[in-house]
């Protein structure tokens, strides 16, 4: 990741404006888009192939697939619900990215910040709802940009693996979650699932006027395309990425790259926090072990194929939201196990890893040169 | 109190029974990638092909009814999942580290489709042995209940300790660890050798993985594995690349986990969630106090991507 932003730095410099052809100019802009498509079509073959050796139509798995996802106005919604939370944790992984650092402990800024969110809005039982939700959204934010910050300041300062650390943090993460709902913040009257009190139906955050889906979506495009002015149009980002490329040039030239790396990784574990603040804000209007449905997870899986860039992750993140949508359809109409789309997401990781070997390597995007 | 006779005894007792019951997964997953991570190449993937070899463990043992073929289908299983991560890792540009957290995913969801319909047999479980028959108390005995791949397991530490250090394969291993250069220069090929260190690497975790849903906790569903793969990941950093240093390591390990199903049996149960976090905790500390940024860490193999 370190070096693809370098590369399309170079690109960017070294293609000439003016003279050159369409595919010369634009050949790697195409690539980024062509490459991961291409992979993802290939994994959809796979995953077709794989669900034919289990007896079932592989037509039937597209169409259901297709109709689950997108095929309707109610299956849209659910697709851009579940695309909510993916772009703001696909952003947990994908800002470090820009620093060369693998972040996978999105899951557990989501947890943490969902903690954090409840927690704000039992603390504040007769305010007014709108102060409510910003403490909530503040509360969700600052736990979860912490407890990736924690991460950032171990690689930074003491050298320990981040990508390792955050992931033994979700499970930290999750223990901390399990203890809190089931002992100091259960509710007593919940008994079979153990959860924490309702925040109150007053202090959801609503449906996007004329649709079921609700605002977190919002909040999670607004991220993104703040997240994608900061790392590509200022001066900080410019930064960023200067350490992710080069961290000896980045220290040469006086950059503060401890500073760069916690704040990066604050907002990153921001994103995944306010995550989780939506999710229980939105949908589960409690905090319990429903949070930890793997939203962290797939984000990893999101930022990768946009390639780490912000404003893709959009799209992949309805995409994706839209795959895992229509799990439910797959699992009533062809009777496939509810962990289909697991293995469906982990083919589409392996093909998409596997085709960064083709960068720069097909021929007629090259241009002549 | 559930202790009887021996009281509050039963705590130490059961994280010692523990510690060499639940060390076992550790312990075969961390020599795995222990050899994989001395050819210089890093499998984040173990994760999964620990549910993955739980899961053919346990369905190779209910279809034949023999638990050592199902240890041994889950071993192959490891190794073809090590195959995998190595084919795409040969690739040119493709980042191990990011191939290991998608295999991980891979393999746990895989893992979950094909074992669904495992989960409510009972499959014929591996036996123990009891090295507990001169004691009275049922707690001594039940510690000491201990299963064969758990030896196995020890055995294997010294013996690669041994290997890396004397043996032509555990030379090429370390040698394209250290300078894949001087692999190529000699003849060999690197990306071969990785293969092989991979694939090894991968059926030992798978073997770990049958151990959990053959022998303990000895049963199959999808909460089997919650992170054993990657703590023992973590594992080979903190014992500096070294089987010996990975056998007491997984001990520890063991124990640690052990401690929050020990207190519950006295009657300690509130915190249960977070004694289970115990060994994650332990690794993260252990992370944080033996790594340092000024240098690299003694050990470790100059090719490595995370060292680096």
């Amino acid at each position: 990741m370190t070096s693809e932003a370098a590369e399309t730095v170079d690109a960017v410099a070294i293609s000439p404006a003016a003279d050159g052809g369409f595919l010369q100019r634009y050949g790697a802009s195409i690539e980024y888009i062509l490459i991961p498509g291409a992979a993802l079509i290939a994994a959809l073959a796979v995953f077709g192939l794989f669900v034919f050796l289990f007896g079932k139509n592989p037509l039937n798995l597209y169409y259901y697939m297709y109709q689950g996802a997108f095929g309707t106005w109610f299956s849209w919604q659910n697709s851009l619900t579940r695309a909510a939370p993916l772009i703001l944790t696909a952003l947990c992984t994908a800002l470090p990215a820009q620093l060369g650092m693998v972040i996978i402990g999105g899951e557990g800024a989501l947890l943490i910040g969902a903690l954090a969110a409840t927690g704000a809005a039992l603390a504040l039982p007769s305010a007014p709802p709108l102060v409510v939700q910003l403490a909530m959204a503040g509360a969700g934010m600052l736990g979860g940009g912490l407890w990736i910050m924690l991460s950032g300041g171990l690689r930074q300062y003491r050298g320990v693996n981040e990508t390792i650390s955050s992931l033994l943090l979700v499970y930290i993460a999750l223990a901390i979650l399990n203890h809190l709902v089931e002992g100091p913040m259960r509710d007593p009257a919940s008994l079979n699932k153990p959860s924490t009190p309702e925040i109150g139906a007053a202090n959801m955050i609503g449906a996007i006027p004329g649709t079921e889906v609700h605002w977190g979506l919002v909040f999670g495009v607004i991220a993104a395309v703040a997240s994608y002015i900061l790392i590509y149009r200022t001066t900080f980002g410019f930064a960023a990425r200067v350490a992710g490329g080069n961290i000896r040039a980045a220290r040469i030239v006086g950059l503060n790259v401890g500073r760069l790396v916690m704040t990066i990784c604050f907002l990153a574990g921001a994103a995944a926090g306010l995550a989780g603040m939506v999710e229980v804000a939105a949908v589960e209007g409690r905090a319990n072990a429903n949070l930890a449905a793997g939203y962290g997870f797939t984000g990893i899986l999101v930022a990768f194929l946009a390639r780490q860039n912000p404003l893709a992750i959009i799209p992949v993140a309805i995409l994706l939201g839209g795959i895992s949508a229509s799990g439910g359809l797959l699992q009533r109409r062809l009777g496939l196990p509810d962990a289909s789309v697991q293995v469906l997401q982990g083919i589409i990781f392996v093909f998409v890893l596997a085709s960064d070997a083709l960068y720069g390597r097909i021929g007629f995007l090259k241009g002549k040169s | 109190m559930a202790g009887g006779s021996i009281g509050l005894w039963t705590v130490p007792l059961a994280v010692f029974g523990g510690a060499i019951r639940v060390s076992t997964p550790f312990l075969f997953v961390s020599l795995g990638e222990c050899i994989t991570e001395r050819s210089g190449r890093i499998n984040l993937g173990l994760e999964g092909t620990l549910v993955m070899g739980a899961m053919s463990a346990y369905g190779i043992s209910y279809l034949t009814g023999s638990p050592w073929l199902g240890v041994l289908a889950a071993g192959f299983t490891g190794a073809l999942l090590g195959a995998l991560h190595a084919g795409i890792c040969s690739l040119p540009r493709v980042n191990d580290i990011a191939v290991g957290i998608a295999l991980m995913l891979l393999g746990t969801g895989l893992a979950f489709f094909l074992g669904k319909p495992l989960i409510e047999p009972t499959a014929p479980r591996l036996p123990a042995i009891d090295f507990g028959w001169w004691s009275d108390i049922a707690q001594v005995r039940a510690a000491l209940r201990i299963n064969v791949l758990f030896l196995i397991g020890v055995a294997l530490a010294p013996i690669l300790f041994w290997a890396f250090r004397t043996t032509r394969w555990g030379l090429l291993i370390r040698t394209a660890g250290e300078s894949s250069d001087a692999a190529r220069a000699m003849g060999y090929s690197v990306l071969g050798i990785r293969l092989r260190a991979t694939m090894v690497g991968g059926f030992l975790a798978g073997i770990g993985g049958s151990f959990l849903s053959l022998f303990y906790p000895g049963s199959w569903n999808e909460g089997l594995s919650s992170g054993q793969g990657i703590t023992a990941v973590a594992l080979v950093i903190f014992a500096r690349w070294d089987p010996m240093l990975c056998l007491w390591a997984s001990l520890a390990f063991g124990g640690a986990a052990a401690l929050g199903p020990a207190l519950q049996s006295v009657g300690i149960t509130s915190g249960y969630h977070l004694f289970n976090a115990a060994p994650y905790i332990l690794t993260l500390a252990i992370m944080i106090i033996t790594c340092s940024p000024k240098r690299t860490l003694s050990g470790a193999p100059a090719e490595l991507s995370i060292t680096r």
